[in-house]
């Protein structure tokens, strides 16, 4: 089969381009640890409170250490369950002091949700007998919406939260 | 009128390769196009309402559900107008390059009814309300039994279909010992091949998981899988609406412009490649879900990406062509040929501003399938104005650059130059439309804004209240591509009934005099589907049993969440 003179130069330049692109890619995955969320952690969605983290009292934010915080969320249709304040009020917001490490993790009591901190790479699909986490630094300040964005049924653009970020 | 000279020119050397269409035929092609065409309305509509009420100034009325017209809409134009324009399209180019007997033809009015009774069942469902649970199918959201059995019933007939084009090939073939396969003949084969191979996974899906956990034989549904198989299929699906345009691109551009194939054999190839590496890649549609090895997730992202070097072969081909064609007729300077396109033929300016608008659409692709990056923009809106740029805009153009001529063929009528100065504008209001809906969805996406949502002001965020006004602009592109739609209909009744009878040409270029013979390894299909399957053994094996094995307890259905009680 015939390649004609530029043909070669162009595809050479292309598929040059894209290895470059895979490896960086493959760096990144690989040896910076930054992983799209795939842990293959399950969990029984029918009672999601036989795990620790997922108990009434757990969720919501666990400071766990100096700039080190956990949030465990429960996801049905269509809430996100982030545990209840001091007055026995479900919690809407959470707050997380900048320069922050937080472990995210949330599981669902039915069907497939989303997990995302708009505007950021917190985002997760969290399905039904999985444990969805991921690991991140809230570098920014500042509000972000929690937002489901997998469909998850007639009420699925009423499901939200917030994530404020304070310096 | 230089138009009509150019048009006259070509006729004198139309006969060359190709068959005449008889009247039955052509009867059986068109039936494939009112559905298609009926779905662009009804889907085109659908779209309509959607930015409406994600604008906030309007409510559907009648208690009609945000997300049952995004079912429709998702359904009608990604599943239904698609299949059946390009069955419709694949049967006339092969037809047209190798002919096909009146069993045939019969076996095809099966495979066509087969396919409208189960559009029929599945529309009935989704307007009843029973499966808005969008064409992803969203385990453990139950839908109506209907809506699954309709759906394999669309896939079965679509099988027969493509089993009839691989036997008006081999018919051909015995008839033709040791000739190539006609170009066109042989990307039809490419598509279909590709397209059984993949409808497998969502065949199993909806016969083996869905149907029975639906009717209650099965409490339980394994939800990973389900998605699993249905991705399996996902993407593949994405180049089956793909490759008609790029058949168009290559092997009916050409003539158009006056010119001649590049090359029959790099056009081969990069169709070969594009069925190697359609198929073993569904999990970047699943990069952030929590059940799949990532490692495993990374290899499919390589695979996924070895697509960019079929599209490359095909920009060089394409715009090759165009210089090819241009200096030939005597256009010189860098970029003098581009005087020489018809800029003022439809069937040449509605597929190239396709071509176009696939250089940001492939892309934003690479982006998407990008591993851990598309965690930046998976499943907000970035990804609707991406496939809104890539199936609505570079495939869409192309599908009416092929209506143009192949619908008055079909029905004996001409496209007169009102009818393309009317393509034109079409076209144009089309590029317009897009240019601010899918552009203003990218934005929103990159800010967070979520896909597959209703309107909403999440609790008044900042935010939130920024996404509105994006979704204001998505107003205005819609209506305007609403518009675009409602001339695409019209000049289709145009050209199906109303328009001057006489004969349009069905444009198949040919190669050059002296182009250099295709090699005969390329018939070799065994070859071809064996180093499909082993890539996709390669891709799936481990990873498939590593799910099945860890599986978490399957999943019992979900109907409230739909709203069915």
């Amino acid at each position: 089969m015939h390649l004609h003179k530029y043909e070669k130069i162009w595809l050479s330049f292309g598929i040059g381009s894209l290895v470059v692109f895979l490896l960086v890619l493959g760096y990144g995955a690989f040896w910076q640890g930054t992983h799209p969320q795939s842990h293959g952690i399950t969990i029984d969605s029918d009672n999601v409170e036989s795990n620790e983290a997922f108990k009434q009292e757990n969720l919501g934010v666990t400071k766990v250490d100096d700039d080190k915080y956990i949030v465990n969320i429960v996801a049905s249709a269509f809430n996100y369950d982030m545990g209840k304040d001091e007055e026995g009020n479900a919690v809407k917001t959470i707050r997380i002091p900048k320069g922050a490490t937080v472990l995210w993790q949330v599981v669902t009591k039915d069907v497939v949700h989303g997990f995302n901190v708009a505007g950021t790479n917190v985002n997760m699909m969290v399905e039904p007998g999985y444990i969805s986490s991921i690991e991140t630094e809230m570098k920014q300040a500042g509000e972000f919406t929690i937002v489901c964005n997998e469909y998850c049924g007639v009420g699925h653009h009423m499901m939200y939260g917030t994530v404020e970020v304070y310096e | 009128m230089a138009i009509k000279n150019l048009r006259e020119k070509i006729n004198v050397s139309e006969a060359v390769g190709s068959l005449p269409i008889q009247k039955p035929e052509a009867k059986l092609y068109m039936s494939f196009m009112y559905v298609a065409f009926i779905s662009l309305l009804i889907g085109g509509l659908m779209g309509l309402l959607q930015v409406f009420v994600r604008s906030g100034k309007f409510t559907l009325p009648w208690g009609i559900d945000y997300y049952q017209v995004l079912t429709v809409h998702g359904v009608i134009l990604g599943l239904v107008l698609t299949t059946y324009f390009i069955i419709g399209f694949h049967f006339s180019v092969m037809g047209k390059t190798v002919g096909i007997s009146e069993k045939q033809r019969k076996v095809a009015w099966f495979a066509f009814w087969t396919m409208v009774v189960g559009t029929v069942m599945t529309a009935v469902t989704i307007l009843l309300g029973e499966a808005s649970v969008l064409y992803t199918f969203y385990a453990p959201l139950r839908a109506h039994p209907a809506f699954y059995i309709g759906l394999a019933l669309v896939i079965i007939g679509s099988w027969v279909a493509g089993f009839v084009n691989w036997h008006q090939l081999a018919v051909w073939k015995k008839k033709h010992p040791g000739e190539k396969s006609p170009l066109l003949a042989f990307m039809v084969t490419i598509n279909t091949v590709m397209w059984f191979i993949a409808s497998l996974g969502v065949a199993i899906a909806v016969l083996i998981q869905f149907i029975p956990w639906s009717l209650g034989w099965a409490e339980t549904i394994n939800v990973l899988v389900s998605r699993t198989l249905f991705w399996y299929f996902g993407h593949p699906l994405v180049y089956f609406w793909l490759l008609p345009a790029y058949m168009a691109w290559y092997a009916i551009i050409p003539k158009i412009i006056g010119g001649k194939i590049f090359s029959d054999s790099l056009a081969r190839m990069s169709f070969v490649l594009f069925l190697f590496f359609s198929i073993p890649v569904g999990f970047h549609h699943q990069l952030t879900e929590p059940g799949i090895d990532p490692t495993w997730k990374f290899i499919q992202v390589v695979l996924t990406m070895m697509v960019v070097i079929p599209s490359l072969m095909t920009a060089f081909s394409l715009f090759a062509t165009f210089e090819i064609t241009g200096r030939r007729k005597g256009f010189k300077g860098l970029f003098g040929w581009l005087k020489h396109l018809p800029w003022k033929d439809v069937r040449f300016l509605a597929p190239f501003i396709g071509m176009l608008a696939f250089i940001p659409g492939g892309a934003g692709g690479i982006i998407n399938a990008s591993h851990q990056m598309n965690s930046l923009v998976h499943n907000t809106i970035w990804v609707t104005g991406h496939f809104h740029l890539t199936v609505a805009t570079t495939v869409m153009l192309t599908f009416f650059g092929i209506s143009y001529w192949l619908v008055p063929h079909l029905t004996g009528r001409t496209l007169t130059p009102k009818l393309n100065k009317l393509g034109i504008i079409q076209s144009i209001v089309w590029t317009i439309g897009m240019s601010i809906m899918s552009g203003a969805m990218h934005i929103q996406g990159l800010l967070g804004g979520p896909r597959r949502s209703s309107f909403s002001e999440y609790g008044g965020t900042e935010q939130a209240s920024e996404w509105i006004g994006y979704q204001m602009a998505q107003a205005v592109g819609g209506t305007i591509l609403f518009i675009g739609i409602i001339l695409m209909v019209y000049i289709f009744v145009k050209l199906a009934w109303f328009a001057p009878k006489g004969h349009e040409e069905f444009p198949i270029a040919e190669e050059e005099d002296d182009a250099e013979p295709t090699p005969s390894y390329f018939e070799n299909w065994k070859l071809w589907i064996a180093i499909t399957i082993a890539l996709i053994l390669f891709a799936y094996t481990i990873p498939f049993i590593d799910i099945i094995q860890n599986s978490p307890a399957g999943s019992v259905p979900f109907d409230w969440p739909i709203g069915r009680y």
